[in-house]
């Protein structure tokens, strides 16, 4: 099996916290529209397809970026070649991110017709304030017009992407942006805590001292107010940061949490075959190049030692309920991982060992603590 | 001009004692000693005026960096003088300027019958200098006052001619003004020096009496030991005698500085320069100690040896535990050339392996430290300094506690500490802030007299323990710099001393003890434990910081468990950017120290041993690695 990620990397703009591979077309090239930019980015991303294995595929996941703002039928030529090439899974998902703005009822019957059956909404926040200190531009109320078209398109998951700990932000603000989530038509939620990249307009507004972050407390206490009302809806978490009704996990992303071989297509995409990892030039325009020249657009790879795959597995495995299995631990590692257990922040069961919902918000300390 | 041609000059073990002037310089750190030192070696030409340069003296570059002198020298200047037309020579000995080094300030007055009292006439004379002027003329010292930098602008050499004249007992004529930087006067200062300063007496037919000076490591040829000849004289290839050692010792060579080593034929009765024995050490050619013949060696030692006392002591732990060996390498090397500086292994639970260093003072510290991370390339971190405590139990048991890990726990009678006598010069407008200072730091007033219009001397006791602290930053910046400060030693006396321990939960943490007043525990217990908690980063339980003496909890703080710890997002199936991250992360583990149960960040203990300014340094890198 082999599933794919397609990596978008356009967006009408850029938001301040982002530091994403992506661009604005005319930062690629003067006057570019993305109409002239797409046609020819998916030329490329086809010529790349062409390196991919050819095993069955029972995921795809465009992302980005915006791939929203493509049009429709440049994304359905990416699903029908994979489809040609490798065939799908009877179950495959297709998965695309999308802005609230940038769909409409006409787009999302198209992204059906291509292939598409689930959507992902970058709702981010219901709070204008918010927003704007994320220097979002989407109006908050079209996420429910939008959710409910791609209902009434026919996507069979729909989720939506939240982000909290955004400067300013207090706990009550983002208990009514998990309501609001909540009460929408979806059986999806991702939501992040925002990290403050280096380099990006967010990062520079905190050091001048117009924003200050909220501490590790109040980001602690939102978690746990996501995890607690998606439980009462039905949503439970599967992934760190991802809830779901049942039977609509995001079954591309748990591919990545369970090193699946997957293929990244586009500039920067990282890929995993076989305890492999390998990434693309980040820049379109270098990855265009390459790709049209008929180089290879792969910038660097690792082969992983046993080391680092034992170290990725403890990562992995233990964002996600199933936890760690202790048969994977050494007798010191285990040991260490008493003092947590005994501290409410790890359960222990008949052959794995699992984090509570305090024990996830330490998830990379108790990694540590593990691989020590 | 009134030099003369080495050649010519008399010549070392030669010279008729009547023809000689031994002199040296006290002067404050930029007052121009140097520069003085430099124009008397051009105008007596025994320098050549292509092979000048700036501070010629000065031979380590700390020494020109910092602008002060470490170890004194002793140059042998011919001169006719301009009076009498008769030929001299003048051996200048250079003073070591600071209060750590009063011994060797003192040696090096008893190697002299005169002394030029140098001035800045735009600043007045500063505290050490007025102690070294006591201390020249204890010792009978002919005293001649110079002012020097006549020709800055805002000289006021009538002020400080009046001002010099009243500590010295001379008329405000006598003063000499000079200026080191055009050489104006300098001349005339050489021809006073040979009017006023007495020639040199001694019995050349005596056993050879030989003051040390003294004493520098060369790398080359082993020490180098500077001598004045009382009695006798001391000739290459005989076997001399150290006499407080009684150790025998071959001089492979002897000789005059001028300004470059000149070897010689020997060194007669006044004369001043350097033997050269092959010992690796200075240690065991000490400064005050008193060279005789070892065939027929003296039966009365030269006055005054004492073995060096160190009364500051610190911790200095390699930043990298790796470096401890070169640590201890660096510190034997510099031992071969510092006779005060003593050490001994310590291990630090918070800082690991280092050593426990004893230093003369807080400059003698900081000179040890500079020298250690230039000359070894090692970083180093320092805990705070302390003085030397006499600890007597109950049960009459004595200790004598130079770490306060080591006080003693039990039943205490009483401890003493160090008490010195501090002398303090200012203008007249601080003494409020002078006197509040003296009092916050437990001292007890001696006396105050003014030394001219609108500047005095301020004596005060003072525990050597509050001085070490920080009194002479506080003292700098509440007087603007106007302040300058010497002390002495006056003996211990008991105080209401307490050990004060920082615990984090429950252990206590060895780097941070200290011994303090009693009502000054409650304040450092604060200052810590807030300072640690600040810096500690949370852990997954919380962890109790307390401040206690003994087991009296006084002051606590705590640092809450940690709750977030997590990365949210990963990018795109970029598992290698987190897992790299993962990676980076166990290896700032590995710079964690264990105490019990707490990790600890090595960056917190140093930052808790350093200034605010440091901490804010810190806590910027850490927020850019997480």
């Amino acid at each position: 099996m082999l599933s794919f990620y397609v990596h978008i990397p356009y967006c009408v703009r850029r938001c301040g916290y982002c530091d994403f591979n992506t661009y604005t077309p005319a930062e690629l090239q003067d006057g570019a529209t993305l109409e002239i930019v797409s046609g020819d980015y998916i030329d490329a991303v086809l010529k790349e397809l062409a390196a991919a294995p050819l095993d069955q595929v029972p995921t795809i996941f465009f992302g980005g970026g915006t791939p929203s703002l493509l049009p429709p039928k440049d994304l359905g030529r990416v699903i029908s070649a994979i489809k040609e090439r490798n065939g799908l899974t009877d179950d495959c998902e297709i998965t695309l991110e999308a802005n609230p703005d940038s769909v409409t009822q006409e787009k999302l019957d198209q992204l059906i017709a291509a292939g598409f059956n689930r959507i992902s909404f970058g709702m981010q926040s219901s709070n204008p304030e918010v927003l704007k200190v994320l220097d979002r531009t989407h109006n908050p109320e079209n996420v429910h017009k939008a959710v409910d078209m791609a209902r009434a398109a026919g996507f069979a998951s729909v989720s939506v992407d939240l982000i909290y700990g955004s400067p300013g932000e207090s706990l009550a603000d983002w208990a009514s942006t998990v309501k609001e989530a909540l009460s929408l038509n979806i059986d999806h939620i991702s939501a992040y805590a925002l990290i403050v990249e280096e380099g990006t307009k967010l990062a520079a507004q905190i050091k001048r001292g117009e924003y200050s972050m909220p501490d590790d407390d109040l980001m602690a206490d939102m978690y746990l107010l996501v995890d607690q009302q998606c439980l009462q809806k039905g949503l439970k978490w599967y992934e760190l940061s991802n809830w779901s009704k049942p039977g609509h996990q995001c079954r591309h992303n748990i591919a990545y949490w369970k090193s699946n071989n997957w293929w990244g297509l586009g500039p920067g995409a990282h890929s995993h075959i076989d305890s492999k990892r390998f990434w693309n030039v980040k820049h379109p325009t270098a990855y265009k190049e390459k790709v049209f020249a008929g180089t290879s657009p792969i910038k660097d790879s690792e082969q992983l030692t046993d080391e680092q795959k034992k170290s990725e597995y403890i990562m992995l495995a233990l964002r996600m309920p199933e936890g760690v299995k202790k048969a994977a631990l050494t007798v010191a590692q285990y040991e260490r991982t008493l003092e947590y257990i005994k501290s409410g922040h790890v359960i222990e069961k008949e052959n794995t060992l699992a984090l509570t919902p305090k024990g996830r918000l330490i998830a990379d300390r108790l990694t540590h603590e593990m691989l020590r | 001009m009134p030099a003369i041609s080495i050649a010519k000059a008399p010549q070392p073990a030669a010279t008729n004692p009547a023809q000689i002037r031994n002199f040296c310089i006290i002067a404050h750190i930029d007052h121009g000693k140097s520069t003085l030192a430099d124009r008397m070696l051009q105008i007596t030409e025994v320098v050549e005026a292509r092979n000048m340069r700036a501070q010629y003296l000065d031979r380590m570059d700390i020494e020109r960096e910092r602008g002060i002198t470490i170890k004194s020298q002793a140059v042998r200047l011919p001169w006719r003088s301009g009076l009498d037309g008769q030929e001299y020579v003048l051996n200048m000995i250079d003073t070591p300027g600071h209060v750590d080094f009063t011994y060797e300030v003192s040696r090096s007055l008893a190697a002299c019958e005169g002394a030029v009292l140098l001035v800045d006439c735009a600043q007045g004379i500063e505290a050490q200098t007025l102690a070294n002027l006591y201390l020249a003329m204890e010792n009978n010292l002919t005293i001649i006052p110079v002012l020097n930098k006549i020709d800055l602008p805002n000289a006021q050499p009538e002020k400080f001619a009046a001002e010099l004249a009243g500590l010295i007992g001379c008329k405000v004529e006598d003063v000499l003004k000079v200026s080191g930087k055009t050489g104006d006067g300098v001349a005339d200062l050489l021809d006073q020096i040979i009017a006023q300063i007495p020639a040199p007496v001694g019995d050349p037919e005596a056993p050879a009496r030989a003051l040390i000076f003294d004493s520098v490591y060369d790398a080359y040829r082993g020490v180098v030991t500077y001598v004045r000849v009382v009695d006798g004289h001391i000739k290459p290839r005989e076997q001399i005698q150290m006499f407080s050692t009684g150790v025998k010792h071959e001089a492979l060579e002897v000789g005059v500085i001028s300004p470059e080593p000149l070897p010689s034929k020997g060194l007669g009765v006044g004369e001043v320069g350097y033997l050269i024995t092959g010992v690796k050490d200075v240690r065991q050619s000490r400064v005050g100690d008193t060279i005789t013949n070892f065939a027929r060696p003296t039966k009365d030692p030269l006055g005054g040896y004492k073995d060096p006392k160190p009364m500051v002591f610190s911790g200095l732990f390699p930043l990298d535990g790796a470096d401890f060996p070169v640590l201890r390498d660096a510190l034997e090397k510099l031992q071969l050339n510092d006779a005060a500086l003593v050490y001994e292994p310590e291990s630090s639970a918070a800082l690991g392996f280092g050593f426990r260093c004893g230093f003369l003072g807080l400059l003698h510290m900081e000179i040890v430290r500079e020298r250690l991370e230039r000359e070894a390339k090692l970083n180093l971190i320092s805990t705070a300094p302390n003085v030397v405590y006499r600890v007597t139990m109950e049960d009459g048991k004595e200790f004598v506690v130079t770490n306060p890990s080591e006080f003693p726990d039990g039943k205490i009678n009483n401890v003493k500490e160090p008490i010195v006598k501090s002398t303090i010069l200012a203008p007249a407008e601080f003494i409020g802030t002078i006197m509040e200072l003296c009092q916050e730091r437990r001292g007890v007033m001696l006396g105050m007299d003014y030394i001219s219009e609108d500047r005095v001397e301020i004596r005060y006791t003072l525990p050597l323990a509050e001085i070490v602290f920080d009194f002479f930053d506080q003292l700098k910046s509440r007087t603007r710099g106007y302040a300058s400060l010497d002390y002495e030693e006056l003996g211990d006396e008991e105080g209401n001393l307490v050990k004060v321990d920082i615990l984090l939960q429950g252990e206590a943490v060895d780097a941070f003890s200290a011994i303090v007043h009693r009502d000054k525990a409650y304040s450092y217990g604060v200052m810590m434990t807030g300072k640690l908690r600040e810096l500690i980063p949370r852990q997954q339980f919380e962890v109790p910081i307390q401040a206690a003496i003994g087991s009296r909890i006084i002051a606590r703080e705590s640092i809450r468990a940690i709750r977030k710890d997590v990365l949210a997002k990963c990018y795109g199936g970029d598992i290698s950017r987190k897992r790299k991250l993962l990676e980076k992360q166990k290896e700032g583990k590995k710079r964690m120290k264990m105490v019990g149960r707490v990790e600890v960040p090595q960056e917190a203990f140093v930052a808790a041993l350093a200034t605010d300014a440091d901490i804010e340094k810190i806590k910027a890198a850490r927020k850019l690695e997480s």
